[in-house]
């Protein structure tokens, strides 16, 4: 099966078939974090994807420095909005 | 996999609830948590104006979809933050999302404005970028909406997002800024906007199923500004813990809220404590705990320099 990925984008071939978890199992990636797409439909962990099947892993994951939680505080400069009401 | 509601195939399993549901069941899911957010938070009704920044991310488009799907009277707020492509890239989703739907979109140019885009800004002023892309969007976000008058500032703040920024405060403790890491935030002084979290009752993969479920065209590239940035590795931790004990990461965030509200009986309250120390910004009129704000004080030193 064809396997698209972003951050970067690439695309890989694994043999089918192949349950859906056993294929995040095998490239070490965890559940909680992507999403699994065939065609335009979500599939869940234990769909079974075949060798003839076409879908993408989509990170869930966004963010960048978010609000005040840096591991260098920033004296003078942590910014009055920020405490105030922290936002980004 | 099967819906627990109706049976039907299963598009998404959520572990921390114990259950699964199908596209129709999903979308539903999402309406209920998002109104119990603002109904237990009390964070706006529909007679209120609503402003939601929005980035072209799942998150602020989720929002901005279920806030209007639920007749609140909502509009959108865009800061292009001139960062190439992606910034483009992200623009042009939100107008393609905001047009069809009569929004009302307010746009903010970095470039224009602040004279530069935010990569050369932080540069000059010799910040961390993220830094200062926070100040300005807070900053903006909130003048926004008090020009405009707009009585309520959204984002798109979800459980996740919490839950790294919690930890990332808890690993430093920064306790400063526990206090403010509620997810409704009082208008407190005058030139002050409420800002609300609606989303804070749902996870990442919760949201991002109910954008792809109901083909709500996000822009899925990362700005290239994250790249490395510690609230990553934060979620990534999270995570990993979610997925071998599911409900990690809400029992560590809501657990924190609930501790939050019994100690605050014992405390002045945040209005109370912002009135005590804010005043207007000496340049700008931006409610501020010292002379100038820190938004002024920044494009000052990118001017000098």
């Amino acid at each position: 099966m064809k396997i698209l990925f972003n951050h970067p984008v690439r695309e890989v071939n694994i043999p089918g078939p192949k349950r859906v978890q056993d294929l995040l199992k095998e490239l070490d990636l965890i559940p909680e974090s992507v999403l699994v797409i065939r065609g335009d439909d979500l599939v869940t962990e234990d769909d079974t994807l075949r060798d003839e099947d076409c879908v993408e892993i989509r990170p869930v994951i966004s963010g960048g420095a978010g609000e005040k939680a840096s591991s260098r505080p920033e004296p003078g400069w942590a910014g009055e909005m920020g405490i105030i009401h922290a936002l980004s | 996999m099967r819906c627990r509601k109706c049976s039907h195939k299963a598009v998404l399993a959520i572990p921390r609830h114990n259950t699964a549901f199908c596209q129709s069941c999903l979308t539903d899911f999402v309406f209920r948590q998002i109104e119990r957010a603002i109904h237990e938070e009390k964070m706006f009704t529909k007679t209120d104006r609503v402003l939601v920044a929005v980035s072209g991310g799942k998150d602020s488009l989720t929002l901005l979809d279920v806030l209007h799907r639920l007749g609140y009277a909502t509009a959108a707020l865009y800061v292009n933050l001139g960062i190439g492509e992606y910034s483009r890239a992200s623009k042009s989703k939100v107008e393609q999302f905001t047009e069809p739907r009569g929004i009302t979109l307010h746009v903010h140019e970095v470039q224009e404005n602040e004279g530069a885009g935010i990569n050369e800004l932080s540069a000059l002023i010799r910040r961390p970028t993220c830094s200062t892309c926070g100040t300005i969007k807070r900053y903006h976000f909130n003048r926004t909406a008090v020009e405009h008058d707009y009585t309520i500032l959204a984002t798109g703040h979800n459980l996740d997002d919490e839950a790294a920024r919690l930890l990332g405060n808890v690993l430093h403790w920064q306790t400063d800024y526990l206090e403010k890491q509620g997810p409704s935030l009082p208008d407190s002084v005058e030139g002050f906007a409420k800002k609300v979290k609606p989303l804070y009752r749902l996870s990442e993969r919760e949201i991002a199923a109910y954008a792809i479920v109901n083909r709500l065209d996000y822009i899925v590239e990362e700005c290239p500004n994250s790249k490395g940035a510690k609230m990553l590795l934060y979620k990534e931790t999270l995570n990993r813990l979610e997925n071998e004990s599911p409900g990690t990461k809400q029992m560590f965030y809501w657990g924190f809220l609930a501790k939050q509200k019994l100690e605050s009986a014992n405390r002045p309250s945040m209005a109370e404590s912002d009135q005590a120390i804010l005043r207007p910004c000496s340049k700008c009129s931006q409610p501020t705990t010292s002379g100038i704000c820190g938004y002024c004080r920044m494009m000052a030193r990118a001017q000098t320099v």
